[in-house]
């Protein structure tokens, strides 16, 4: 009796969630696969001729390959400025975790406010343009780094805070200093916890796309985020290849996904909670 | 005892005596924390403090003029602006109440003896990664009133289904529906966390008194996954006031101004050269977020039970 309602009510479930979350990425995926005029039409159809490939790559090809170049930016991005992240996150946390100092009220007030407060847009660029490098690749990873610390920060430091300090002291005794102390011995231990961190984090910045609006401005130095926008005018959206980009857009983090799923999950209740 | 001085000055003070120990470098030594707080600093704690007072100007990057609160009487006078101030509430309570209660009640099917759990978990998370225009975007092509496949589905049943995105009355309530689409995959994996933590015998008990499934809900589920429903509301909250992505990929405030919420008025003005006054928005904006979420958490964190 019990089993049976179960049933039925996984049933339903899996009709509902089909409907409601799949539904829209097979459109995507049909609509990315069919002809110019069929995907005009805007029908929830299979395509009645599967152009797919052809459709990538024309998307690719559109504006003097900006697609191609803004994957090739949007992965320098992601790459540089969760390394950087990675780093420097985990070297505040493990400061911060262990030595017991009057900073630590600030440091714990300002990770907060970075999580909390919104960036103020202008002053920022106008920041930039001082240390000239606005509209630069470089600038755009700082920002990365300098809104993603505080979250990293917090995940870090609860990482930290099991690893026992009795490593800490031996090491120490054997003669480490505090830079080999951290990098050679606690470092390699944060494994689990950096590899959240960093799947996470890579969704985040890939993903970003009010950041590169604002702080690299140019065709030449598009994100991918932003290249959709080529597609679509007021008079003749190209439907078909719009959805071929957002499709191409959306096949990192799917594959992310489908290989971690369970990582990612757990990364983002962990700081979720945590934060 | 000179022996014993002796003694002392060939170990290195460092190793063995209690008093220049305290003196001695600590193994965790404070310019591991310099790197990142210079960044933080130049990239995030400088432009914060440096809005309130161009905020205040009216301002080219180059040069600016100081014109005192007239931004914000601006602000404050511009219909357009006062819109997106309201929107911006609106669009935060509705976004947060929906992904709370649908989110909670996911989790609570969820965490159900169900077939394909594991399955349907994954299915509903999955828009949580991906990219927020490309959502954006694929939506508004479903919420078209005539062609639009939701207005087509809903007329198959007999539901003249309203015009969505091109109704000013409909058009953020419509955005906001999305993002709950988007993001409640997200608050309900919160609170599976939730409700996984909760201890058995909780349920063994009830499950003897011979509770009912909605009063167990109600007694013991909502009250124990209060920590869980905190950071919901808090992480929706922040996310809602802050919106600004999908907005601008599926209406960018439009008709009209009746979509616009703050964080579009602030890209409005900077487009149009007004960086006094899109600053003067920020500081508005930064008012709001601190104003409601830091009470909020304060009072929320209050009334948490322990386990």
């Amino acid at each position: 009796m019990r089993t049976r309602r179960h049933l039925w009510l996984g049933l339903f479930g899996i009709v509902l969630f089909t409907v409601v979350f799949l539904v829209p990425f097979a459109f995507i995926l049909f609509t990315a696969a069919k002809t110019r005029t069929e995907a005009g039409e805007l029908q929830f159809s299979l395509p009645t001729t599967w152009t797919l490939l052809q459709n990538f790559g024309d998307a690719l090809r559109a504006r003097d390959y900006m697609l191609i170049i803004a994957f090739v930016n949007s992965t320098i991005l992601t790459v540089a400025s969760v390394a950087i992240l990675v780093v420097l996150s985990a070297m505040v946390a493990y400061v911060v975790q262990r030595r017991q100092s009057r900073w630590n009220g600030l440091i714990n007030f300002l990770v907060l406010s970075g999580l909390i407060i919104p960036p103020a847009v202008v002053p920022t660029v106008w920041v930039l343009q001082r240390l000239g490098l606005f509209k630069t690749l470089g600038g755009l990873i700082l920002i990365e780094v300098a809104f993603g610390l505080s979250f990293c920060i917090l995940l870090f430091r609860a990482f930290i805070a099991t690893i026992p300090r009795d490593l800490d002291e031996a090491a120490i005794i054997d003669g480490a200093g505090p830079a080999r102390l951290f990098f050679k011995v606690i470092f390699p231990l944060l494994k689990s916890v950096i590899v959240t961190v960093v799947i996470v984090q890579s969704v985040a910045i890939f993903n970003d796309f009010a950041n590169p609006l604002y702080f690299l401005p140019g065709d030449e130095n598009a994100t991918v985020q932003l290249t959709v926008f080529n597609f679509q005018s007021q008079f003749s959206t190209q439907y078909n290849l719009l959805f071929a980009d957002i499709l191409l857009i959306t096949i990192p983090p799917l594959l992310l996904y489908l290989f971690l799923n369970r990582r990612i999950v757990e990364g983002m209740t962990a700081g979720a909670v945590k934060g | 005892m000179s022996t014993e001085v002796d003694a002392r000055r060939a170990v290195t003070p460092a190793v063995t005596a209690p008093a220049p120990a305290a003196r001695r470098r600590s193994p965790y030594p404070f310019w591991f924390c310099l790197p990142a707080a210079v960044i933080f600093f130049v990239f995030f704690v400088v432009p914060t403090f440096s809005s309130f007072f161009f905020s205040l100007t009216r301002w080219d990057l180059t040069s600016y003029e100081f014109i005192g609160l007239d931004n914000f009487v601006n602000f404050f006078q511009e219909p357009a602006l006062v819109i997106g101030l309201k929107n911006t509430l609106i669009y935060a309570v509705v976004t947060c109440g929906l992904k709370v209660v649908l989110g909670i009640l996911l989790a609570q099917l969820l965490t159900s003896q169900l077939i394909a759990r594991g399955f349907l978990r994954s299915v509903a998370f999955f828009p949580v990664l991906v990219s927020t225009i490309g959502v954006g975007l694929t939506f508004t092509v479903l919420m078209d009133p005539s062609n639009g496949l939701i207005n087509k589905s809903l007329a198959a049943i007999g539901i003249q289904g309203p015009a969505w995105l091109v109704d000013p009355r409909y058009a953020l309530l419509s955005v906001a529906l999305v993002d709950v689409w988007k993001g409640v995959g997200l608050a309900t994996v919160i609170f599976i966390a939730g409700i996984v933590s909760i201890p058995r015998e909780y349920f063994e008990a009830s499950a003897v008194d011979g509770a009912s499934a909605f009063r167990r809900f109600w007694h013991i589920v909502l009250p124990l996954s209060k920590p869980a429903v905190t950071t919901v509301i808090i992480l929706s909250l922040i996310g809602g006031l802050r919106s600004f992505d999908l907005i601008w990929a599926m209406t960018r405030g439009g008709p009209g101004f009746t979509s616009d919420v703050i964080a579009s008025v602030i890209y409005k003005q900077y487009q149009a050269g007004f960086y006094g006054l899109s600053t003067a928005g920020n500081v508005v904006l930064f008012i709001l977020v601190t104003a409601i979420v830091f009470p909020l958490y304060r009072f929320l964190t209050r009334q948490e039970v322990d386990l």
